[in-house]
């Protein structure tokens, strides 16, 4: 059962020998080390670039005007940020040449909180990211939708950006449905035919197991749980994390509906409204910070549409407005939503009175006490990937 | 220092009256063709924006020719085997030298729908050819020094003759993106066949370079990566087409990176914005190859004059044209946001 590591590079594989790619590339992204997170060891077309943020995003589109299709990978999305002109430009190519230069080339780049990884390994790109017109973009949960998602990015003729949850990276399938077609069961056959092994890897080569060309579509939202109280759309590492929290709340007498968007751009509206419409309560759940976050524009787009069908104002949980997610715990638990503060802002968002009816014709949600301990382990959801990250890899 | 202080002085630039080596005839009619049609678009164009019939005009008055000989030396044509162009906003001459027509860049200024660069979506000069490998020309200073980088990789990986061209100004060199270029196509494991160029007119809209830059030549800080440099003097053809036929012979062959720095003139100062007038001081390509061709017997001034006239009616007409023709539909506005094919990768 592969982690969401091993099943970028599964996936990158299978672009290289099914879907013509022609370049993997970025900073360590090539032998030996085969990128931080591991995620491009032991592919064909895997190369090292200088450190040079500009460089790799520019020579990706002119890789791709030039008829090639690469993915590139921004070592940290935090480092990603000298690249926003470039970004807009290839969002902008096809448009401004009025339909001439499509720009096919996907960008993956690890997002976010979670690996005590303070200031410039913490960051979010998703409200930056959808700020740019003209990209398709994706943040994967689990290892089947970072595979399927992945290889409908490789296929696109247009750019696009999969944002990977950094904490993530080390998780593996806890569904049936996370599980990618074709892989082996046993996590450590996996480990064996396609992680580089410690110390020399020069004759090394990967022995890949058959897996699927089986993609995912873009726009297309999963629900991880049916719920009639609320409705709660999040994406990456929150999914997880919102996920634990319904469970245990269903112990309350909370039933919580967990829209998993999958795709930021497009996305799936008639999901969001479905699922609105049927609980009337509903929370967008993210970690970038909170102003002019992506959330807000689903919040605006509720209003606009879905006014009348609410029973309470839609709500944002996501980052604080703050300059950095700072590297003591106390301080990064209190820059990004957590475990606790997910199950407050849903305790919170199921018991809000309604809206234009009196507090005496409140319809109630019973909360009962809970029957078992409440409090998640933040630390269960961080796999320790940051010290395992170049400084102490296997590699080393 | 003040700011007037030329950053290279006179003396020390590639002399206005370049090389002693001729082109033979037909070739240098040629160009000076091409250049009267050039300079006769450009001073269409600011026309129009004075007019109120465009809203912006940047371009190229001064650099005709440069870009004239820079379009008929480069290989034109689709695909890895041929040239790919990486210009900027002052390109409109390489454009005319390729083939391009000025009824097209007249659409563009005009914003019509008819304009085949850009569907009215773009300033004027911003010029986009996919069947000439000419990348859409982009407002951003220096993103094509870093864009040019992967069109120069896949080349360099085809082999064969095809090379990347990149031109951008001198005020843009001093961007990230420029050392980028310089980085990546030198790499020890992979030099890239590029033709990097600055065309140095030693402003940036009002600031000169002699206060900003400290290097003697932009061109020297190839040297540091071990790149071949040249400079030359872009007002004259002559000059400017052996340099860069020098130029593109070397990387076309060695499969290496060349620095070329030219100098050349501003004619019309930066854009619209400051003004648009002609600048009397700074030496004229279009004056000296007249000259020129008078003293060798090859044209007479007389004769320039009937065939810019004539030219000059010819680009009314085409002008009147473009005034008949329709801007985009306002329902145009979301088309093109997302490709459905891989029209780069072959797909019709
Ligand atoms: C990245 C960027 N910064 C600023 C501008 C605004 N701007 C347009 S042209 C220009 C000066 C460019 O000078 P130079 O590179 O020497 O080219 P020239 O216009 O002289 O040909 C500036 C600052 C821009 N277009 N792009």
């Amino acid at each position: 059962m592969a982690t969401i590591a091993q099943a970028v590079r599964m996936a990158l594989h299978m672009g290289e020998a099914h879907l013509g790619v022609t370049d993997v590339f970025g900073e360590d992204v090539g032998p030996p080390l085969g990128g931080v997170f591991t995620a491009t060891q032991g592919l064909k077309t895997a190369w090292n670039t200088p450190l040079d943020e500009r460089g790799i995003i520019g020579a990706a589109m002119g890789l791709a005007l030039a008829g090639c299709n690469p993915v590139c990978e921004i070592q940290f999305c935090d480092y990603a940020f000298n690249t926003i002109d470039l970004l807009k430009l290839c969002g902008n190519t096809f448009w401004a040449s009025a339909g001439q230069w499509n720009v096919p080339m996907t960008m993956m780049t690890p997002v976010g909180a979670g690996i005590h990884g303070s200031l410039y390994h913490s960051h979010s790109f998703d409200g930056q990211a959808t700020r740019i017109p003209g990209w398709k973009i994706v943040m994967p949960s689990n290892p089947r939708d970072a595979y399927g998602m992945l290889l409908t990015a490789m296929a696109d003729p247009n750019p696009v950006m999969v944002l990977l949850p950094k904490a993530l990276m080390r998780a593996k399938a806890e569904a049936p449905y996370e599980v990618i077609p074709g892989e082996p069961d046993d996590a450590r056959e996996l480990r064996k035919r396609i992680d580089a092994p410690i110390g020399d890897r020069t004759g090394w080569v990967p022995d890949w197991p058959d897996t699927e060309l089986d993609m995912i579509a873009f726009g297309k939202a999963r629900t991880l749980r049916e719920g009639t109280d609320l409705t709660v759309v999040t994406y990456g590492r929150l999914a997880r994390v919102a996920m634990r929290v319904a469970d245990q709340l269903t112990d309350e007498g909370i039933s919580a509906e967990i829209i998993d968007l999958r795709s930021l751009h497009p996305y799936d509206w008639d999901a969001i409204v479905a699922s609105t419409r049927k609980t009337g309560r509903v929370l967008f759940l993210n970690e970038d910070t909170e102003v002019t976050n992506f959330g807000e524009h689903l919040i605006r787009r509720c209003c606009d549409e879905l006014f009348g069908e609410l029973r309470v104002a839609p709500r944002l949980h996501a980052g604080e407005h703050v300059p950095g997610v700072g590297l003591a715990e106390t301080l990064e638990y209190a820059s990004v939503p957590t475990a606790d503060s997910v199950r407050k802002a849903i305790v919170e968002l199921a018991e809000a009175p309604e809206v234009g009816r009196s507090m005496r014709d409140q319809p109630r949600i019973v909360r009962r006490q809970p029957t078992i301990d409440v409090t998640i382990d933040a630390r269960e959801l961080q796999a320790s990937v940051l010290s395992e990250y170049a400084f102490g890899g296997r590699h080393r | 220092m003040t700011d007037m202080t030329p950053h290279v002085s006179p003396e020390e630039r590639p002399s206005p009256r370049g090389s002693t080596a001729q082109l033979p005839r037909e070739e240098l009619i040629r160009i000076h063709d091409l250049m009267i049609e050039g300079r006769l678009l450009e001073e269409r164009l600011i026309r129009m924006q004075r007019q109120g019939e465009a809203y912006f005009w940047i371009g190229g008055p001064g650099e005709e020719a440069f870009n004239t000989c820079l379009g008929l030396l480069a290989d034109k044509g689709q695909g890895l085997d041929h040239d790919y162009f990486h210009l900027h906003y002052r390109s409109s001459a390489t454009l005319l030298a390729l083939g391009g027509k000025s009824i097209d860049a007249l659409r563009q200024m005009h914003n019509t729908v008819t304009d085949p660069h850009s569907r009215g979506r773009n300033f004027c000069g911003h010029f986009s050819v996919r069947e000439w490998n000419l990348v859409p020309i982009t407002s951003p200073i220096e993103v094509q020094y870093s864009v040019a980088i992967g069109t120069g990789l896949a080349q360099a990986r085809q082999g064969g003759k095809g090379i990347t061209i990149v031109q951008g100004g001198d005020a843009g060199s001093a961007e990230g993106d420029f050392a980028s270029c310089l980085v990546w196509a030198s790499r020890p494991m992979q030099p890239l066949p590029m033709l990097i160029i600055v065309a140095n007119n030693q402003w940036g809209i009002s600031t000169a370079a002699s206060g900003q830059h400290g290097e003697k030549y932009i061109s020297d800080r190839g040297k540091a990566f071990g790149m071949k440099t040249m400079t030359c003097n872009g007002n004259d053809p002559e000059t400017a087409y052996f340099a860069i036929q020098e130029a593109m012979d070397y990387v076309r062959t060695e499969r290496r990176p060349l620095v070329l720095e030219c100098f050349l003139s501003r004619l019309y100062g930066h854009s619209s914005s400051s003004g648009a007038n002609y600048v009397e001081e700074e030496p004229d390509c279009i004056k000296l190859i007249a000259d020129k061709l008078d003293q060798r017997g090859w044209r007479s001034h007389e004769e320039t004059k009937k065939l810019t006239e004539a030219k000059e009616a010819e680009m009314t007409e085409w002008y009147k044209q473009v005034l008949t023709e329709p801007k985009p539909d306002a329902s145009e506005v979301h088309m093109f946001t997302f490709a459905e094919r891989n029209h780069v990768g072959g797909e019709a």
